[in-house]
């Protein structure tokens, strides 16, 4: 029975089920309140799929993430706020920023390997956040940038509102999504994985490591950027705390919790959690207590996260059960789907 | 085929691979054999183009491949397997193996994002080429068995069809029977005949001395980073220097 369930989800008839109930959040919803929460989880979401890519897919944990979220919000927040550009063009610039930064950034970064690399990408974030704080003439310094453009709905919606807006942001993670799902399936994205599995052996398979290691960490700046620049729209006042370490460590909670390498893993783990932290408010800081323990936990005994531990599950289900079915002359291809959504 | 004139590598003052002239043939099975420490691995790196040579020439089939990077060298034809392989656990084996043929395939992000037909062609080009390379080591039976799941013998096996996947001319293999009992020792000798059947040439590292003596056609001796005999089995195995070699080392005594 629990099996029959898995398959379920497994189907892309569950994938239109869960777009239906995202399109349909704001008529659920109790207030207002709670859609804004959840479009600044989509938000966050958008971000962690882009980690996901260079970290999840290719194996080289990019601790400068949150610094080029930031760089998305600042070059759509300056561009609108003082250089007067309207939020559609400032909106392409950001993710053209953020590309080209993040290209810059991976061509030296990523000549280093593993920790080295985690580190100096640790101090490229830190960097960020320095220049943001310090460079006033530019970013205003700690005072931060204020009345940011709204997307403009071209006379058709009005996205100051929270309702559209977070359709305009479901629109965007829908996208993002379905980019990573072809990534993930495509020659592109195994080259990624064969990276991950170990630098040699991609290496002797014919791969170009630095070629694909950038295109990984471009995408995944890119991403970063497309989400800090609907975060900038959407709050309308940001500061130097967008670049601060924790939001970089706070992408990678989702990413672990939610599942690592995985196209569900990202949303399930940011929704889920930006969730619980809203219901722990009362906590404040002491909610750490809880999700300190929560995380050592998970990482123990489900290292792929919530959605790794279920297609693992559900691939050893299937494999059981194959034997049985082919007696029976059935047609179940639970192993080909449980493959496919790997 | 594969011709080494004077190959020197040095890590610092020391010299891993000291002054090495070879020929490995084509369609041979060829033996690197040697005490621990005497260069046998380096050697395989200098030759797949992971480390680059301090001095001497690497020609494959009369193409100077000494200075080029590691994937370049793959692109030519030179497939490689290691003493372990990292593959991905929770993935099924088929799926490990689709990659191994896209050194052969051009589609970038652009084809990804139109779903262009190149991409879905190369796709299964690469798939075929994985089932291909599964049926030949002899694994099709778990082609949709997650890699976690398979038996150590397999998991070699699967890394043996990584290496054929990338349409390789010559195979160089590093301790392929390492950690297998003899009976499976036997399977792998069976595949690299195989393999040597089908046209390939094999360049193989191995401390299993019964097996390299009934296997190899020529086998190659390196002690200190040097060579010190080349030949037959029968040459090798009556050579001073050999027998020295090995007795002066904690390695098994050659057969």
């Amino acid at each position: 029975m629990l099996f029959k369930i898995g398959s379920l989800l497994m189907t892309p008839a569950a994938r239109y089920g869960l777009l239906a109930l995202a399109i349909l959040f704001p008529f659920l919803a109790s207030n207002e309140y709670q859609v804004y929460v959840m479009a600044s989880a989509f938000v966050w979401a958008i971000a962690v799929y882009g980690l996901n890519i260079i970290t999840g897919f290719c194996g080289q944990l990019n601790l400068a993430h949150g610094g080029f979220f930031a760089i998305g919000a600042y070059t759509l927040g300056l561009l609108t706020a003082d250089h007067g550009w309207s939020f559609w063009p400032a909106f392409l610039a950001a993710l053209l920023m953020t590309a080209a930064l993040g290209f810059l950034v991976g061509v030296v970064s990523l000549r280093l390997k593993e920790h080295y690399f985690a580190i100096f990408t640790l101090c490229v974030g830190f960097i960020i956040y320095l220049l943001i704080d310090k460079w006033e003439e530019l970013t205003h310094g700690p005072i931060g940038v204020r009345d940011i453009a709204a997307p403009y709905g071209f006379g058709l919606v009005d996205f100051t509102e929270t309702t559209p807006f977070y359709y305009l942001v479901l629109a965007f993670l829908v996208l993002a999504i379905w980019f990573m799902g072809r990534l993930s399936r495509s020659l592109l994205g195994r080259t990624f994985i064969a990276i991950r599995n170990g630098d040699e052996l991609a290496e002797s398979l014919g791969i170009n490591l630095m070629r694909n290691k950038v295109l990984a960490f471009v995408l995944s700046t890119t991403y970063a950027g497309l989400a800090g620049a609907l975060y900038a729209g959407m709050v309308r006042f940001i500061g130097p705390e967008e670049a601060n370490i924790t939001h970089t460590f706070d992408m990678i909670t989702y990413l672990l919790v939610g599942g690592i390498g995985t196209i569900t893993g990202p949303l399930l783990g940011t929704v889920g959690i930006v969730w619980i932290t809203q219901s722990l408010q009362f906590l404040e800081e002491y909610r750490m207590i809880i999700f300190g323990p929560l995380l050592v936990v998970l990482v123990i005994f489900f290292p792929r996260g919530i959605t790794g531990q279920f297609l693992s599950w559900m691939h050893h289900k299937a494999q059981a059960m194959q034997p049985r079915h082919k007696a029976r002359a059935s047609k179940v291809t639970a192993p080909q789907e449980a493959r496919n959504n790997a | 085929m594969l011709k080494v004139e004077h190959l020197t590598k040095m890590f610092g003052g020391l010299a891993a691979v000291n002054d090495v002239s070879v020929v490995f043939e084509a369609g041979k099975i060829n033996a690197i054999i040697g005490p621990n420490g005497a260069g046998k691995s380096t050697f395989f790196n200098l030759i797949s183009g992971m480390h680059q040579p301090t001095s001497g020439r690497i020609l494959l089939d009369g193409v100077d491949v000494t200075r080029l990077r590691c994937d370049k060298v793959a692109q030519l034809g030179v497939g490689r397997t290691f003493q372990t392989t990292n593959l991905f656990e929770q993935a099924t084996v088929l799926d490990n193996l689709i990659v191994g043929h896209r050194l052969r395939t051009k589609s970038g992000l652009w084809d990804v994002l139109v779903n262009s037909k190149r991409l879905q062609a190369e796709e299964k080009a690469s798939r075929d080429k994985a089932r291909e390379a599964l049926d030949f080591v002899g694994l099709s039976h778990v082609e949709n068995q997650y890699i976690a799941d398979i038996t150590q013998e397999q998991r070699k096996r699967v890394a043996f069809a990584l290496a054929l996947a990338t349409d390789p001319k010559i195979v160089l293999l590093d301790e392929p029977a390492a950690g297998v009992n003899p009976e499976e020792t036997e399977g792998f000798a069976a595949l690299m005949k195989k393999m040597v059947a089908n046209g390939l040439t094999v360049c193989l590292i191995e401390h299993k001395m019964d097996m390299i003596m009934s296997l190899a056609d020529k086998i190659m001796v390196l002690d200190h980073g040097e060579k010190i005999a080349e030949g037959t089995p029968e040459q090798v195995r009556s050579n001073p220097l050999v027998i020295e070699a090995y007795l002066g080392s904690d390695e098994d005594v050659a057969a």
